[in-house]
């Protein structure tokens, strides 16, 4: 069994295994995001699951059917599902829809922004909403691969076949389109609003210095990228589609071009989910196997938070203090470790 | 790991039968859920719990392949499909009358997540009796459909005549003579002839006669007063020749030498790629106690050991390539040039 064998390999890795609390998902968990104190598991359909500190579970109904996006702004949580519909739940398990789409297409794509900014997509458009007034709409070329807001501001970047697109919705300025070959599937801006990055349906990672538009090429990973996540001071960008946790510096200024990444906690599995502490340079890092380790940036330093199971890690999320990590997995497996 | 969820393409030119053939899946009574992915302009209603619309969005990859074409949409719509799994036991995507199957059938090869979760089973291609000379005349999607064909239809052969459906059987046999040939009317055929094929599945390449030598239920020995009889020299049959879309067979009884053989066969895709459409083998390298299998569809190769040989099995080469203006002569010559 390779599991058990990976789990003998362990033996010395520091383990903080008995601190997981399980969670009794019961279905595949697509992403988990933290409310204030409560963790919110989304489920591949229909229900997300808030689990409150003292470990009180509570099952919201938020889609008819699968549940397609989710993200976070630490306050409320935002989904879009293949009902067509986008829901906003807050910690309490209240939900409202934000948005119906008239002809039930998917919603493909959400993001939450700054002061109660919300976007989502359906197809080749994209919707912006800034908490207040009107939802404005943009068509870009091709399919909306991705979403996502600038750090400050009402400024959403979309990903798209053939580049990204940064569009202020709220003013009149013709949306700024930035080129690169290829299918972007997903974005990211960095903390200091500095870059766009995005993962491409080849294994690389696109960026821009926005600046300049100075092109950033990110390659040799072994598999498409899926997850990204900045560290809590902005000096790397952590990502997966590699068997080891892949970390871009990005602490000068001209990011990580001619520069190595930082290669560490190499394993047999794929790495599938990266999620950075909110305050120290670590990195929480979920396998294709179920393994699950922190690991410490500055000297690689590992430690065993679950050992592999029967499934990929599929979601992994940290308590804005960093007190607490909430990990799903495809096989419906879920835990909250508390520090 | 779980089951991969089996994908299984109908591709056919405007009005030859898909959606009837599609309707004719659903409604069986096979006790088997589909989802199913129609592009948005399909005409006939489809009478499923699960359909979504797909907008064929073909991109390129960005990796200096103009052949490495992909379906993004359906990347983007299978991944969604699989937070339902377990709601649907296999996936068919219906495409339009215009579509190439190639970027379909890519998809499935390029996207490691897509490939992880799903197989690609069969590409099932409905041809109208009728209308299919014609087609092959005027509409190069229709030369495509057949020749990337594992399953055809030939549908409407009720409104046909016995000796026209033997000529679009020979005409099919030039383009493609490894696809299974049904005759049928409004695609009346039994599930498990376009379902569960597994055309696309390493473990099952068993050996790559043509269809014709396998099901000998029908007359291929053909005499055409316009077309030119074409005879290879590796698998003694006489079919139709098309002028650009052909099929090549290749084999030798000798070993061959793996370091010489995967560099010939990965430079002829990187170089050809664009008009081989399908490739398949199985070989027998010097050496080796166990049979190599692999397939590609233009650039795109897979390939594995597969099993060892067995006792009293002949252990020879056998490659084959359907595509667009083969230069014959050169895919020989590279081929008998890897012996070892």
């Amino acid at each position: 069994m390779t599991t058990l064998h990976m789990a003998d390999d362990r033996t010395d890795t520091p383990s903080i295994v008995e601190r997981i609390r399980p969670v009794s998902a019961g279905g595949p968990v697509v992403a988990v995001h933290y409310l204030k104190q409560a963790a919110a598991f989304v489920f591949g359909e229909e229900t997300v699951l808030l689990v409150s500190p003292d470990g009180n579970e509570r099952r919201v109904n938020v889609h008819t059917g699968a549940i397609l996006s989710a993200a976070s702004d630490g306050e409320r949580l935002i989904t879009g599902g293949d009902d067509g519909k986008v829901v906003a739940v807050d910690a309490d398990g209240g939900t409202t829809t934000i948005a119906s789409d008239d002809k039930r297409r998917w919603i493909d794509h959400v993001a939450v922004g700054p002061n109660g900014a919300v976007a989502w997509s359906a197809g080749k458009t994209a919707y912006a909403h800034a908490g207040k007034g009107e939802t404005r709409a943009l068509d870009v070329a091709s399919t909306v691969g991705g979403l996502t807001f600038a750090p400050k501001g009402f400024r959403l970047a979309i990903a798209h076949y053939n580049g990204a697109t940064l569009w202020f919705p709220n003013v009149q300025t013709p949306p700024e389109v930035l080129d690169w070959k290829g299918s972007h599937l997903g974005v990211w801006f960095s903390p200091d609003g500095k870059y766009l990055i995005t993962t491409m349906q080849e294994p690389t990672l696109h960026g821009w210095r926005l600046a300049d538009r100075q092109h950033m090429r990110m390659s040799g990973y072994a598999a498409r990228v899926r997850s990204l996540d900045w560290t809590a001071s902005g000096a790397f960008l952590a990502s997966s589609g590699s068997d080891q946790l892949i970390l871009w510096p990005f602490d000068t200024k001209d990011g990580p071009t001619g520069k190595p990444p930082k290669m560490l906690a190499p394993q047999k599995a794929a790495l599938a989910v990266v999620a950075c502490h909110p305050k120290q340079p670590v990195v929480a890092a979920g396998y294709a196997d179920g393994l699950t380790l922190l690991v410490r940036i500055d000297d690689g330093a590992e430690i065993l938070a679950k050992r592999p199971g029967a499934a990929p890690v599929t979601a992994l999320a940290w308590r804005a203090d960093g007190g607490a990590l909430a990990f799903g997995c495809e096989d419906g497996e879920a835990g909250i470790l508390d520090f | 790991m779980s089951e991969k969820v089996p994908v299984t393409v109908l591709t056919g030119y405007l009005g030859a039968g898909k959606t009837t053939l599609l309707n004719r899946i659903l409604s069986e009574p096979h006790g088997k859920k589909f989802a199913v992915i129609v592009n948005e302009f399909g005409e006939i209603g489809i009478d499923n719990d699960l359909v979504v619309n797909a907008d064929e969005e073909v991109f390129e990859m960005n990796n200096g392949c103009v052949c490495c074409t992909v379906r993004g949409d359906l990347i983007r719509i299978i991944d969604g499909l699989m937070r339902r799994k377990g709601k649907f036991d296999a996936i068919i995507v219906e495409t339009t009358g215009l579509a190439d199957p190639a970027p379909v059938a890519q998809t499935f090869f390029v996207d490691d997540a897509i490939g992880a979760k799903t197989k690609l089973d069969a590409v099932v291609t409905v041809a109208d009796a009728m209308w299919l000379k014609d087609r092959l005349k005027d509409a190069p999607e229709t030369k495509n459909q057949i020749a990337f064909a594992d399953v055809i239809l030939i549908n409407k052969t009720d409104l046909v005549k016995q000796d026209d459906l033997r000529e679009i059987e020979a005409r099919i046999r030039g383009i493609n003579p490894y696809a299974r040939l049904h005759r049928t009317e409004r695609c009346a055929i039994a599930l498990p002839e376009v379902l569960g094929r597994n055309a696309f599945d390493l473990e099952r390449i068993l050996d790559l006669e043509p269809d014709f030598l396998l099901a000998n239920d029908y007359d291929h020995h053909h005499h055409g007063d316009h077309d030119h009889e074409h005879a290879h020299h590796h698998h003694r049959m006489k079919h139709y020749h098309d002028e650009d879309m052909q099929s090549l067979a290749l084999s030798t009884d000798k070993p061959l030498d793996p370091d010489k053989f995967f560099p010939w066969v990965q430079n002829l895709v990187a170089t050809e790629g664009p008009s081989i459409l399908r490739s398949k083998g199985i070989l027998a390298f010097k050496d080796d106690p166990e049979r190599f299998v692999f397939q590609g569809v233009h650039m795109i190769l897979d390939g594995d050991h597969q099993r060892p040989w067995q006792d009293g099995e002949k252990r020879a080469s056998r490659i084959i390539f359907i595509g667009r203006k083969l230069p014959e002569e050169k895919i020989r010559q590279g081929f008998d040039a890897c012996v070892a």
